[in-house]
């Protein structure tokens, strides 16, 4: 029970995701309210170097200097959104990790959902045709074999023995 | 003729598919869209680097005359393939180069590469914290902006200046500009 406990332990540690190291203590606000709003922005702020990742993940000089920006923008009385969007009025649409919902982004937002509905509808018209038409030759009960078919049957059993 | 629509509807819409991403395979997603075409320089106020007698490099010095603005570093691989190139464009061309000096972690990187390489630029600003480069939307370097006389971004490019970006886009967007608006 213990080695299971340990071994439980030991596969949280590892599959756990590391906690982001690239915060440097240095450049975190004093004011604790201030630095969660500056992390929250920096997690949907791509980091446009390494494109993958979040500012607030990576260790590229342009990350940081990026995540000394917004808290610099905060600290000087800017709200999220203006903060969003001058780095937007920079770096574009791009630079947010959840794209905007706007015209140019329909498609990506809504196509999953069109695909599914089509799917459905698609589903739904294949099985109410096949339910409304069962008397096909196909879905009739096979009969029992004549006693001639029997025979011949057989017959062509015996003649393909060995 | 309905049982036919079927089989063509998921045909249709493979090659729609097939079309979409073949396209989206053949973009570079390295280049990104540029917001500040178009716009006003924005605004910057840049100390000068060591050893230049400028007063250093701010967005109001870019009214008045067409002009590039360069990004560059000592750190920068490919802003030495460029270098060569600039240097040839400052005694062939009458049109002013300015330099973003980019992330310089020591002050005296960005000078002492000036030295060994040639200095083609007309007023060059120390830009150690990335204020004046997200300011422009830069993510890497090197990127050259085309200013006209109004001081607006008319052209961005990203990646080293090369004597075919100069003949096919920069001179004679740079012509155009200075017949519409002397200078």
């Amino acid at each position: 029970m213990t080695r299971l406990l340990l071994a439980l332990a030991l596969a949280v540690c590892v599959l756990s995701p590391a906690p982001g190291h690239a915060v440097d203590p240095r450049e975190m606000l004093e004011d604790p309210a201030l630095e969660a709003r500056a992390r929250d922005l920096s997690k949907g702020l791509r980091c446009v170097v390494c494109q993958n990742q979040s500012i607030d993940d990576s260790d590229a000089t342009l990350a940081r200097d990026l995540r000394v920006l917004v808290r610099e923008r905060l600290k000087a009385g800017d709200s999220d959104k203006q903060v969003i969007d001058y780095v937007v009025s920079r770096y574009g649409d791009f630079v947010l990790l959840k794209p905007p919902f706007k015209v140019s982004t329909l498609v990506l937002w809504l196509g999953p959902l069109l695909i599914v509905m089509l799917a459905i509808g698609g589903a739904f018209f294949y099985f109410r045709r096949h339910r409304a038409a069962p008397e096909t030759p196909a879905a009739q009960p096979a009969q029992a074999l004549s006693d001639a078919e029997r025979a011949r049957l057989a017959k062509l059993l015996e003649d393909d023995a060995p | 003729m309905r049982s036919r629509l079927i089989f063509i509807i998921p045909l249709a819409l493979f090659l729609v598919l097939a079309v979409y991403f073949a396209v989206g395979l053949t973009l570079d997603l390295k280049k990104l869209p540029s917001m500040l075409e178009g716009q006003p320089v924005p605004a910057f106020d840049l100390k000068p680097i060591q050893g230049r007698d400028d007063k250093g490099f701010a967005s109001t010095d870019l009214k008045g005359q067409v002009s590039l603005v360069n990004v560059f570093g000592s750190w920068c691989v490919a802003c030495r393939v460029e270098h060569p190139f600039l240097m040839q464009l400052k005694k062939t061309s009458d049109v002013p180069i300015h330099a973003i000096d980019w992330r310089e972690e020591d002050p005296a990187a960005g000078p002492a590469w000036l030295k060994r390489h040639g200095d083609p630029y007309a007023l060059v600003g120390d830009d150690p914290r990335s204020k004046a480069a997200i300011a422009f939307g830069v993510t890497g370097a090197p990127e050259t902006f085309l200013v006209d006389q109004q001081g607006v971004i008319r052209y961005k490019h990203v990646g080293p200046l090369n004597p075919q970006i100069w003949k096919d886009v920069l001179w004679p967007l740079i012509a155009e500009l200075r017949k519409a608006g002397g200078g």
